[in-house]
């Protein structure tokens, strides 16, 4: 018998097979296709809370840089981290078709390297799909618009998201997930981003900046 | 990894002993549980979430097999690939087979328990293949030939000293004035080290937090990055996990992780949570060319339908270890195996047998605090009682340990010889100890006043007690 029949065999033999086995596969098929959305935190979100405000106090939180821009401003937002962090004006990103609708300031525009990072990128941009206002998450997709790599090679992460795109919850980003993909299908990755990257290993003691980035930049574009 | 936890008596006294290590445990105690406590505090939801995981769990595991074909045909469906292993020895096989397919000599590695527990790390080395630890943490113990001591804090019981050694030694290619005073030279020394792993790995092993039954995901919750770095950069991963790791949907993996990492360092959020769903797709610029998950048994089927089958909720968030007294006073190590702490102590005879780990379950005040702190409401201290008994039934339980239970019973069944026995025994040590107060030695207490002293009763006995008080409050 292969591994897989033995498992399944023992698992049923465990359970105690019998009349119940009609209803138990309804129960999961009605699960899957159903997903119930479970407890909700109350974040205020349908009483008029602001969730974007909510969003950009948790993303400080967690220790990200976030500053709120109209969408006419987003490179000069780009620009000025750059320059404040003494970091070259040079950046790595994917195909995201907003980055072409980015304005730079005139004379100003940052060397752009498309593509994967392989490493040697100083600063990254990506676009997220979504953010989280619950905790001030950010939600970014694989893909050729916006590569993983992007996400944790860099020691500096700059991720652009649309005010539009905040949610109060993350059950409403899977909503939208399924609505653009399909029902059970998903992207390869979907990375769940919650300030920089950090680790307590040494004595409890928090450092920032482990494997993936040191600094995370988030601007929130506004209409 | 050999159990050595049949010398958990002689291992505890020895972790007593141990200044250094004592001076670690502090930590826990103080940081962990003061952060767990904001973390709960944060959400207002947090108990009902509590009932929610747990009832989303048991709705799993009362149909695991069905919920585990339905997850195998989505991860099929998006081009990975599921193995079935029914125990260690077929799960390590696994692993080595696919490393020799891609020809893989270095490995990088995510944090994951069931590698421990499968003792991967050992096989991949004896059969050529290098695996390297990827968590700062877990890599820092693997220079030192170690296993972790906490299941989310592996290193836990190191200090820096100890560290800036082990990178001494193993760093020979970097120069021998360099800075490693602070922590975060340390860090930054790894990081360097460890991103050149990455680039240069064939093969990235991790574990999984949650398999999600609606999309085939397997989902990683790390602070570091080192997760993704290690799934992202070869041309391989291999993600493993065992089965009771199963939620149905996203959104009922998003009601555990809101209690996951509250529990676990007091995060509200962990700093990265990755799904990942099949191999690079179309047009994908990077990832890795092939998924495969191993789903491990390794006894948890049998464990599914008996009192032990709650233990299968288990998130390995650390609570349990980090608020008990044993575990806070011993530390990892004395367990004897993976898994420490009251989840250890119930888990370690389930996988590995109770003639071997006997003296877990019963490394426990039954202060209950353990249950009380598991967001999966998991009744720890009952199911350790299980054990309990069954090592009893078993006559694993040392003869004089028997012989004195037996006596007591003989006595608890005859209530009347039973008191007046307790009062006299009472009477005589409430008179010898009257100056003091208290006795720093005893016959046949010697196991007790080695380490502290005995109170001399006074009052009356319990029953002597209650009979008054009851007479009084009427
Ligand atoms: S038993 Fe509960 S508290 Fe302990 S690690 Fe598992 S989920 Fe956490």
């Amino acid at each position: 018998m292969s591994g897989r029949d033995d498992i399944l065999r023992r698992i049923r033999a465990s359970l105690g097979s019998g009349d119940g086995e009609a209803g138990r596969a309804q129960a999961v098929a009605r699960r899957l296709k159903r997903h119930p959305r479970g407890i909700i935190p109350d974040t205020g979100a349908d009483t008029g809370a602001d969730t974007v405000a909510r969003f950009v106090d948790k993303a400080r939180a967690a220790a990200a840089t976030v500053e709120t821009v109209r969408s006419a401003n987003v490179g000069k937002a780009i620009v000025d981290f750059l320059r404040a962090h003494n970091l070259p004006q040079r950046l790595r990103a994917g195909a995201d078709e907003r980055l072409r609708r980015i304005a730079w300031p005139k004379g100003g525009e940052p060397e752009i390297l498309a593509g994967a990072s392989d490493g040697d990128d100083v600063t990254g941009l990506s676009h997220a799909f979504a953010g989280v206002g619950e905790t001030g998450t950010l939600v970014l997709l694989s893909g050729a618009d916006n590569p993983s790599t992007v996400n944790f090679l860099p020691e500096n992460h700059i991720v652009i998201v649309d005010a539009a795109d905040i949610a109060a919850d993350y059950e409403t980003v899977w909503t939208r997930l399924r609505r653009r993909f399909g029902a059970s299908k998903m992207p390869r990755t979907v990375n769940l981003v919650t300030g920089p990257s950090r680790s307590a290993d040494i004595e409890q003691t928090l450092i920032m900046g482990a494997h993936g980035p040191v600094r995370l930049h988030v601007i929130v574009v506004t209409g | 990894m050999e159990v050595r936890s049949p010398q958990f008596r002689q291992s505890a006294a020895a972790a007593l002993d141990d200044a250094r290590l004592q001076g670690a445990l502090r930590q826990v105690r103080s940081r962990f549980i003061d952060k767990r406590a904001k973390g709960v505090a944060s959400l207002p939801e947090f108990e009902a979430l509590r009932e929610n995981a747990r009832a989303i769990k048991n709705h799993v595991l009362e149909r695991l097999d069905l919920y585990l074909e339905a997850y195998e045909e989505r991860v099929t469906a998006q081009g990975g690939h599921v193995h079935w292993a029914r125990d260690a020895s077929e799960a390590r096989g696994i692993v080595l087979d696919l490393c020799r397919k891609a020809n893989a000599r270095v490995v990088t590695k995510g944090k994951s328990m069931i590698s421990e527990e499968i003792g991967l790390n050992a096989f991949l080395e004896r059969h050529g293949v290098a695996p390297v630890e990827t968590d700062l943490g877990e890599y820092i113990i693997q220079l030192r030939g170690e296993h972790p001591s906490h299941i989310i804090a592996p290193a836990v019981h190191l200090n820096i000293g100890q560290v800036r050694d082990s990178f001494r030694a193993a760093h020979t290619h970097l120069p021998p004035d360099r800075a490693m005073e602070a922590p975060e030279s340390l860090l930054a020394e790894a990081r360097g080290v460890l991103r050149e792993k990455f680039l240069s790995a064939d093969v990235g092993i991790t574990g999984a937090n949650f398999l999600i039954a609606e999309t085939g995901t397997s989902v990683i919750v790390t602070n570091e990055g080192n997760g993704d770095l290690t799934q992202l950069l070869p041309r391989i991963h291999i993600v493993l996990a065992s089965i009771e790791k199963i939620v149905p949907t996203l959104d009922d993996m998003s009601q555990i992780m809101r209690l996951l990492a509250r529990s676990a360092t007091g995060q509200e959020m962990s700093v990265y949570t990755t799904l990942s769903t099949g191999p690079r797709r179309r047009g994908d610029l990077d990832g890795p060319e092939q998924y495969h998950v191993v789903l491990l048994d390794n006894g948890r089927s049998n464990m599914v339908g008996t009192e032990f089958q709650d233990m299968l909720r288990c998130i390995r968030c650390g609570a349990c270890m980090n608020h008990c007294p044993v575990y806070q006073a011993v530390g990892g190590h004395a367990y004897g195996w993976v898994y420490p702490g009251p989840m250890g102590a119930v888990l370690t005879p389930t996988l590995v047998g109770v003639d071997k780990a006997g003296h877990l379950p019963n490394a426990s005040t039954f202060c209950g605090r353990c249950e009380s702190v598991c967001p999966m409401k998991i009744p720890l201290p009952k199911m350790m009682r299980h054990w309990r008994e069954r090592e009893f039934e078993r006559h694993l339980v040392p003869a004089d340990f028997r012989r004195g239970l037996k006596l007591w019973a003989w006595f608890a069944r005859r209530p009347f010889l039973y008191r007046v026995f307790a009062g006299l025994g009472m009477t005589v040590l409430g008179l010898a100890g009257r100056r003091r107060g208290r006795f720093a030695r005893l016959p046949l207490a010697a196991g007790w006043t080695a380490h502290r002293d005995l109170p001399a009763p006074q009052g009356g006995t319990f029953i002597g007690q209650w009979k008054r008080r009851r007479g009084a409050g009427r």
